[in-house]
């Protein structure tokens, strides 16, 4: 049984209230962070190694350490609960169970930054969830963990939550600040940083819910212990969120250097296939990252054990990796159509562009019908190349990462599954009439176009 | 904008007023412009899901903001609505893991079962069915919104089970 840090306590009657969360330990790294100097709550998240769990990977002791101290403005904390990408629900299960976690985090982080005033962004179809949280930070409000002068310290803070309206886009932390101020979801150019320029163009900083949750048990634990957990630059533990087939879909905590095979297999966590049908492909983390086919799931390109870490799921760049992201695992069987898959990851992205850029904006759409033609059997055999082609001219060119996340699982797609596309195209009957998600397995696909080649 | 032919009576009673000032009392005074899309769902859930441009005029002269700042605000974000809607709205997650199980399948059950297509409300206004993307529910596929809640693990049968509940009142769409 692997340690859990966000989640072992995930089981305890009542959990969600503020009184059996207080009598189970909770709130203690506040009153140990308010008797430490904000730098060295600090140094401790610094020294975790923890790295945001929204997706990009990036230190956050490091992202902390950017906020502008001197400009003499008004800082804040901005928790981003927008989680909206397919595949990953760990957020919620986190927001819902043990909302107390967060706002403890949340309490804890605003200390080290110097944060008065703080946020927690939650995206809007997850209203019964803002209600959780409004009603656990009235709890902890009454119970003098925020407000004026916290535990006698000196220190205040204010603490809301903030819905959101639907927008995908309102993950990416600009678009999200914008949103924040009442305004459309339109990312900013960077720089300058939220580090720097943020909410109201003050200094802020923004993390993930998965991110200000380990904070706890960091201060409790120390950075150092928490060091110690995982592998290499991918420390601590990770929330996965697993779907797809498979026998036990869900969220997970698991530490960081577990093998894919044994997650995926072990009566712990997935349990294995469901329906007992073969492995086809899997999204490791998240609807943007690519798509990896069976021979590399569970060993690289190089023949190494292919390891849940963010050094491991990448291993050989995009050629023969994928990333960790934000830890949607998405799992497909020998009968899912990758085309339509992919078709529908694009209507996604397509929908969810803020259009600011025209590379986004049209290229998203671009994608969106070019798929939409080879899946439903009218596709020519230049649309292939086509795709490659509108993918590559999106990818970068963008201000916000919504672009290459539109791009990477198109190029994926083209790049270990190019026979399912050309079979859509040369067996166009073959798929007319079929059940929506549900193709032939690959191998029979990849003998019938090499045949046809033939 | 165009000033739409659907007429709706705007009532911002003592409570709704209450709670807005309540709302943009969350953000420094010089601010309010940060409220609106808390207030803006407020204001939809009281005014039977749907946001007219009357309405939105008024939440403009309430925030003191421009019309046109509220107006840019609804026609960005999906969860707000422009017309009239059916008073229960199914908004099924057609995103790929809803699909891996099947979520295709059953809106096109769903629809037969109202006599509707995608979009379209039933005849009684009771009635809609959206197809909307990714609500975060990947693991208890497939799924669908209704209201402030999550309905999930899907089939024929709860579909069925749920329309009747509708039909007979049985079904809270807020979380008060």
């Amino acid at each position: 049984m692997s340690q859990k840090i966000l989640l072992d306590k995930i089981n305890v009657p009542g959990i969600k209230t503020y009184e059996v969360y207080r009598r189970e330990g909770g709130y203690a790294s506040v009153e140990k962070a308010l008797k430490m100097t904000p730098d060295e709550v600090v140094e401790e998240v610094k020294t975790s190694g923890l790295r945001g769990r929204g997706g990009a990977g990036f230190p956050a002791g490091m992202k902390w350490s950017f906020i502008d101290k001197k400009s003499g403005k008004p800082r804040h904390l901005v928790c981003n609960a927008d989680e909206s990408e397919p595949g990953t629900f760990k957020d919620r299960f986190l927001m819902e169970y043990i909302p107390h976690l967060l706002i403890e985090g949340m309490i804890t982080s605003s200390y080290a930054l110097g944060a008065n005033l703080s946020y927690i962004y939650i995206r809007g179809e997850y209203m019964w969830v803002y209600k959780i949280l409004e009603r656990a930070i009235a709890e902890a409000k009454n119970a003098g963990w925020l407000g004026k002068n916290i535990q006698g310290s000196g220190y205040d803070l204010d603490l809301y939550v903030h819905c959101g309206a639907g927008a995908y886009i309102c993950g990416e932390e600009t678009a999200l600040i914008e949103s924040l101020e009442g305004k459309r979801g339109n990312p900013r150019i960077k720089p300058p940083f939220p580090a720097v320029s943020g909410l109201w163009a003050n200094p802020t900083v923004v993390n993930n819910v998965e991110t200000i949750a380990a904070v706890p048990w960091i201060v409790n634990n120390s950075g150092a212990e928490y060091a110690k957990i995982g592998i290499g630059r991918s420390t601590g533990t990770k929330l996965i969120s697993a779907s797809g087939h498979i026998k036990n879909p869900g969220v997970y905590e698991i530490e960081l250097g577990l093998s894919v095979y044994e997650f995926m297999n072990s009566d712990e966590y997935l349990g294995g296939m469901s329906s007992d049908r073969p492995l086809k492909a899997f999204v490791p983390g998240g609807s943007s990252v690519p798509v990896l086919p069976a021979n590399l799931i569970y060993k690289t390109a190089n023949g190494e054990d292919r390891l849940m870490t963010y050094e491991s799921l990448s291993d050989g760049g995009f050629a023969t990796g994928s990333m960790l992201g934000s830890g949607g695992f998405i799992v497909y069987n020998d009968t899912s159509c990758i085309v339509r898959n992919t078709w529908n990851f694009s209507r996604f992205y397509h929908h969810e562009s803020c259009g600011q850029c025209s590379p986004c904006r049209e290229g998203t759409g671009w994608l969106e019908k070019v798929l939409h033609r080879i899946e439903t059997g009218t596709g020519r055999e230049e649309d292939i190349d086509l795709l490659w082609d509108i993918q590559s001219k999106i990818e970068g060119n963008t201000i916000c990462p919504l672009g290459d996340a539109a791009a990477w699982p198109v190029a994926a797609a083209i790049r270990h599954f190019r026979e399912e596309f050309e079979y859509h195209v040369r067996f166009p009957e073959k798929i007319k009439n079929r059940d929506h998600f549900v193709t032939e397995p690959f191998e029979q696909v990849k003998h019938l176009v090499s045949k046809e080649l033939i | 904008m165009e000033r739409t032919h659907y007429k709706q009576d705007i009532n911002i009673t003592p409570e709704l007023s209450s709670r807005i000032e309540e709302l943009c009392s969350h953000y420094p005074a010089d601010k309010r412009k940060s409220a609106l899309l808390p207030v803006l769902h407020e204001v939809q859930d009281a005014h039977d899901n749907w946001l007219s441009i009357e309405l939105q005029d008024k939440v403009a002269e309430i925030i003191g903001i421009k019309p046109v700042e509220v107006y840019e605000v609804v026609s960005f974000y999906t969860m707000y609505n422009q017309r009239p809607i059916g008073k229960f709205m199914f908004e099924f997650c057609q995103t790929s893991p809803c699909c891996l199980n099947g979520v295709e399948n059953l809106m096109d059950y769903t629809c037969s079962k109202l006599g509707v297509k995608v979009g379209e409300p039933t005849a009684d206004g009771m009635f809609e069915v959206r197809g909307v993307e990714c609500l975060g529910a990947c693991g208890y596929a497939p799924m669908m919104q209704l209201g402030d809640f999550y309905l999930e693990h899907l089939n024929e049968e709860k579909i069925d089970q749920l329309i009747v509940d509708c039909r007979d009142n049985k079904i809270t769409l807020h979380d008060k």
